[in-house]
């Protein structure tokens, strides 16, 4: 369990270090095209080959990883900060009208299935990375809401609130002072997984033509663009594809990992 | 019973072994499917792809080699004016409903074309024509308004075939026509199949039966042919699988010239195109080769203008716009905009399209001239661009033979409105002198390139994957159709 976290850590470390590099120095330009060179097989020029545009897919990836990981931070991001509140608020209400409308709406959300939402929300408002960004937020949103609710509703019960509540402090300022403190442990696991679905979401968007538009680097893309290369040129598909697999992989040892030394329910089990 | 079934399959083998005769149908996939059958009203080219020839003929008819040779009618005479063509149709000809053909169906499909309420795609093939006149069953007299030197060859496209009265009205849905194939099914979403005519007029087809399949998926056509599940594919969407298909002996790959003049339309109405200086800047600006190479893997010619290479007439006109970025940058400071502008791109499905569009806005980058790329369907790039004329750039193949006359119409998608050239191409029709009219053309032709109206990018070439054993496709594609009256299996 703790090479996994350690394996989970590095790969996710090293894409996101790539995507920040990117931002001051890629090995080549890939917003210039260099067609005589196209498709070339790794070599010291280009360490991952050209694409069939003749880009660097080195360079072609450290943007890539730009564009998924604000994605998917941006879509987790939205899912957090509407998810948490409605759940804090939902188990601060427990079983009163409001609750109930609040979990059935997230019922109603939860219940379509998510990347054909997503496709119709960008279908109907063009194809962007904004409108992707959206589409993946609003389904992290009933995750995050149940989770909380879910793990706040068990603190309500407990006597330091108890004491709080005593003391007449309002439940609002109960769920932001001591409960979002409890829960934040599990709110960050659940990131973790949630971020690495947004970058598969992303990368399956970007692939059926609805994310991020080119000239903006996009894993999912360089899938799609590959797709009939496959056969003379098999390392412009085999990289993307190998790249998304290796960044998910290492998200979800990564929130394992996390799991093991963040779930005090687990935590309790050990010892 | 165990034995009888050996024995039946022993009998079967036997047979087999004894009847190696040549395959008699066949099975062919284009890119797109037809969204009605009707050539007379329809614009959709998949419906000539699958129809022309095939199952309707014309007055005249186009060879694999783009020449007019006599269809429906068998000889003419012009009178010395130049006005009255005299048509003599071959007897015996009959439609696939036992109907017989003859100078009343010519009449009536002439004049349902040129009709005020025609929806004929092309009902500028039919404009000259003033009267038709029915002499006898076998002769048919058309009298034109003025000259037209062109109006045999207007007589061969698909959109001018002849259709029968007694068959109009369900003509969208069941074709009915003279050729040596009869339309037999139509399975909306899957396949298109069509028998042989055996009462067919002229010489009878190897093939028996026919069924065309539609795949516009790259990948699925890929799988198609690798598969063997189709025969042929006439347009094959991926250029860069074909060297595979070269390098395997069960497929012969045929690269055909088109008449696909694909151009980068620019929206000569939207600022800031309507100033020439940009629209020279955009044709300096662009790569041409690069194109080619990056997006058609090396399959297409570089054009100056809007005109087949392969054509008599064509000029030479790249030197009008060579890949000059510093003339480009500068000519865009001259106009104006010296720290470029930003535009709308918008991109169909072919490949041509899509990863051209991404080369040439690298290219336009490079200059200054950023472009926001929205890739769209047909039907949503037919309504937005090609009717709403909301756009600022796009890319689009014009596959219709000679049609340069489209930059006569103000009201064409790329709103190009120069009266000289309208009026030059008045001169144009009314010429029947070939040298006249080569020279006209030549001169249109240096219009439309010096008025850099488009980027002219390069003709589509059209390639057709087949198994091996199959003789008598056509290569090139002077008209869209898949001709499979001279098509056979060997062996």
């Amino acid at each position: 369990m703790k090479l996994g976290f350690s394996i989970g850590a590095a790969l996710s470390l090293t894409f996101v270090t790539l995507a920040a590099l990117s931002f001051v120095w890629t090995p080549s330009d890939i917003e210039t095209l260099d067609i005589a060179n196209k498709l070339q097989t790794p070599s010291a020029d280009h360490l991952l080959g050209t694409d069939h545009f003749g880009r660097d897919i080195l360079s072609m990836i450290m943007m890539g990883a730009r564009t998924s990981i604000a994605v998917a931070v941006v879509a987790v991001g939205i899912g957090m900060a509407v998810g948490i509140p409605l759940g804090l608020w939902a188990a601060a209400r427990s079983g009163s009208l409001l609750d109930e409308v609040i979990m059935r709406g997230n019922d109603l959300v939860f219940a379509f299935p998510s990347l054909v939402i997503a496709i119709l929300i960008t279908a109907v408002f063009g194809p962007s990375a904004v409108n992707a960004i959206i589409a993946i937020g609003i389904f992290n949103i009933p995750v995050f809401a149940r989770l909380a609710r879910g793990a706040a509703l068990p603190l309500w019960e407990r006597d330091f609130i108890l004491a709080a509540r005593v003391c007449g402090k309002s439940s609002a300022r109960i769920s932001a002072e001591h409960i979002l403190p409890n829960i934040m442990n599990l709110m960050i696991v659940q990131g973790t997984i949630q971020f690495s679905l947004g970058i598969l979401a992303e990368a399956a968007l970007s692939y059926i033509g609805l994310g991020a538009q080119p000239p903006t680097a996009s894993w999912g893309r360089m899938l799609a663009d590959a797709q009939t290369l496959t056969a003379i040129a098999p390392h412009t598909a085999l990289i993307p594809g190998g790249t998304i697999v290796l960044m998910v992989l290492g998200l979800n040892l990564l929130g394992d990992g996390l799991r093991d030394r963040l779930d005090p329910r687990i935590r309790v089990d050990r010892t | 019973m165990y034995m009888i079934t050996r024995l039946t399959a022993t009998a079967g083998l036997a047979l087999l072994g004894t009847t190696a005769l040549a395959q008699t149908d066949i099975t062919v996939a284009i890119q797109l499917e037809p969204p009605n059958l009707d050539p007379t009203s329809g614009a959709a080219q998949a419906i000539d792809s699958v129809l022309y020839s095939n199952v309707f003929e014309g007055l005249t008819r186009f060879m694999a080699d783009g020449s007019v040779v006599p269809g429906l009618a068998q000889s003419w005479e012009i009178s010395g004016d130049g006005l009255t063509y005299t048509f003599t149709l071959r007897p015996g000809v009959t439609f696939h409903d036992g109907t017989v053909m003859d100078a009343a169906d010519v009449k009536f499909s002439l004049d349902r074309a040129r009709a005020e309420d025609s929806t004929n795609a092309q009902k500028g093939l039919f404009a000259d024509i003033a009267e038709v006149t029915v002499i006898d069953p076998q002769t048919v007299k058309v009298r034109l308004a003025q000259q037209n030197g062109a109006f045999l060859f207007n007589m061969a496209w698909g959109d001018a075939v002849i259709v029968a009265p007694e068959s109009i009205e369900t003509i969208a849905t069941n074709p009915i026509g003279t050729g040596a194939f009869a339309f037999a099914d139509w399975v909306q979403g899957d396949r298109l199949e069509l028998t042989r005519n055996d009462a067919y007029w002229g010489t009878p087809p190897a093939l028996e039966a026919a069924t065309f399949r539609f795949i516009a998926d790259p990948t699925a056509a890929f799988a198609a042919v690798m598969a063997e599940d189709v025969d042929v594919f006439v347009g094959y969407p991926a250029p860069e699988n074909l060297p595979q298909f070269e390098a395997d002996p069960r497929f012969q790959v045929l690269v055909g010239n088109t008449e696909g003049e694909t151009i980068l339309s620019t929206n000569n109405k939207m600022p800031p195109f309507d100033n020439p200086l940009v629209r020279e800047a955009l044709a300096h600006a662009i790569d041409r080769q690069a194109i080619i190479d990056g997006a058609m893997f090396g399959y297409g010619t570089p054009i100056g203008t809007h005109f087949a290479p392969h054509n008599p007439d064509y000029v030479d006109l790249l030197d009008t716009s060579p890949h000059d970025p510093d003339r480009a940058r500068a000519l865009l400071a001259e106009a104006g905009f010296a720290e470029g502008f930003t535009t709308t791109l918008k991109l169909p499905p072919p490949s041509y399209a899509r990863r051209g569009g991404e080369i040439i806005a690298a290219q336009l980058r490079e200059v200054g001239i950023q472009t926001e790329i929205t890739n769209v369907e047909w039907a949503q790039w037919i309504e937005e661009v090609f009717t709403n004329k909301d756009f600022g750039l796009t890319i689009v193949s014009h596959t219709e033979p000679m049609d340069i006359g489209i930059y006569a119409n103000p009201d064409y998608y790329f709103q190009y409105d120069n009266p000289d050239f309208q009026a030059l191409m008045d001169r144009l029709n009314a010429t029947t002198d070939p040298a006249a009219r080569s020279d006209l053309m030549a001169q249109a032709q240096t219009i439309i390139a010096q008025d850099y109206v488009n980027g002219f990018l390069f003709q589509l070439a059209v390639p057709t994957v087949a198994n091996a054993k199959i003789n008598g496709l056509w290569t090139d594609q002077p008209t869209a159709a898949v001709d499979l009256t001279g098509v056979s299996w060997s062996e």
